[in-house]
């Protein structure tokens, strides 16, 4: 089959942990409304397998070997790798597909050099969108890694690549394939500036999703973005992965600066398939 | 390179539960296995959270060693400004504070 659906939404694990600090108890409820619905569109699409392409936050990788991109192929992944209390996500086993990632994998390779992993544990950046979209853990995951945490990052036309690589791949396989791409966009996450979300430059990037402009995704310098958008903001990575899978423009279902105590701008949006 | 291993021995500690056994019942043989300055040692044995944040390491991994101490968030937040307070800007890595110390949420600033 194919690339059956392609979203973006946002992981910050206060998301779930600070949940009950949130003061506009209204705003938060509509967040979570329309990350249940995006569920129910996965679902009504009877994916296979969800692609989660995330930017983990040192759960699997550490700069002694850090991979631009990884693809996790194992049988199964665990998580979350922080204090479950915290993060008020139960510990729990979730199910992969090796097969088909090693599937994917292999197509991917003929055009974007991956890594591959066959454990992968799973922090807030994987567990805090699976807690909305497969609150049952019962769909299978595919995990795949792109590092947004720090020089030296991909560049942002090889992550093009690589979404591009994705779609391809998917196209190769009988499944039927969700992706997401789940990142944040302007942000300072665990620093003393927690909150602070530049959300003119939020709209503007969620634009450029919306216009499909791949010209202007790509013209984000990293220095530029860590100075108007934060550490964070090197996250776009995951959605403009997503983007270049889907081909098409962004449907935003969601966009909220006014949830800081999350620390991020709260985003939720579907892709048109092309 | 001292702040390599700095991340390095936090990351461990992060995500593995043998680790996290050794920090609280053997902290110092733990530390052996890593190449660390006394002053790292100090803020890893004592959880300071403040000055492992001006020592440069990255927020993600500091984050979640701040809950495994088990630190509320706003707490959290509030260590890393006493540690720029008491020891100076954050001298390495991506994580530097930008706000000048503000609050950005109502809910810290009215908690
Ligand atoms: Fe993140």
């Amino acid at each position: 089959m194919s690339l059956v659906y392609a979203g973006v939404l946002s992981h910050a694990p206060g998301i779930t942990g600070r949940a009950d600090l949130v003061r506009d108890v209204s705003i938060r409820n509509e967040f979570y409304e329309k990350l249940d619905r995006q569920r129910k569109e996965i679902e009504e699409m009877q994916p296979d397998v969800l692609v989660v392409v995330a930017a983990e936050h040192f759960a699997n990788f550490f700069m002694n070997n850090m991979p631009a991109f990884c693809v996790g192929i194992g049988e199964e992944h665990a998580g979350p790798i922080e204090d479950p209390e915290w993060l008020k996500i139960p510990y729990t086993t979730v199910p992969g597909n090796a097969d088909l990632g090693n599937r994917l994998c292999t197509e991917i390779m003929k055009s974007v050099d991956v890594a591959y992993a066959e454990e992968w544990k799973l922090d807030h950046g994987i567990m805090v969108p699976l807690h909305f979209l497969t609150p049952r853990y019962d769909l299978p995951v595919i995990p795949v890694n792109i590092n947004c945490q720090g020089p030296p990052l991909a560049p942002l036309h090889r992550v093009w690549a690589f979404g591009q690589a994705l779609k391809r791949a998917c196209g190769t396989v009988p499944e039927r394939v969700a992706v997401v791409g789940t990142g944040g966009i302007s942000h300072w996450p665990a620093t003393p500036d927690s909150g602070k979300i530049n959300a003119e430059w939020d709209v503007e990037f969620l634009d450029r999703l919306r216009r499909a402009d791949k010209k202007a995704l790509l013209s984000y310098t990293d220095e530029a973005t860590y100075r108007e958008a934060g550490q964070g903001g090197f996250e776009i990575r995951t959605f403009i992965a997503a983007a270049a899978a889907a081909g098409g423009p962004l449907n935003l279902q969601f966009y909220t600066a006014k949830l800081p105590i999350f620390a991020v701008g709260c985003t939720v949006g579907r892709f048109e398939i092309l | 390179m001292s702040l390599y291993q700095l991340q390095k021995f936090l990351y461990v500690l992060n995500r593995d539960q043998a680790s996290q056994r050794r920090y609280r019942d053997e902290i110092h043989e733990l530390l052996n296995d890593f190449d660390l300055t006394d002053e790292e040692r100090q803020a890893l044995v004592e959880g300071d959270i403040g000055l492992l944040y001006v020592l440069g390491v990255n927020g993600q991994i500091l984050m979640h060693f701040a809950a495994f101490l088990g630190i509320e968030w706003f707490d959290y937040l509030e260590l890393m400004r006493e540690g720029i307070r008491k020891h100076g800007p954050v001298r390495a890595g991506v994580y530097a504070m930008t706000g000048g110390g503000e609050r950005f949420t109502q809910e810290e600033k009215t908690r």
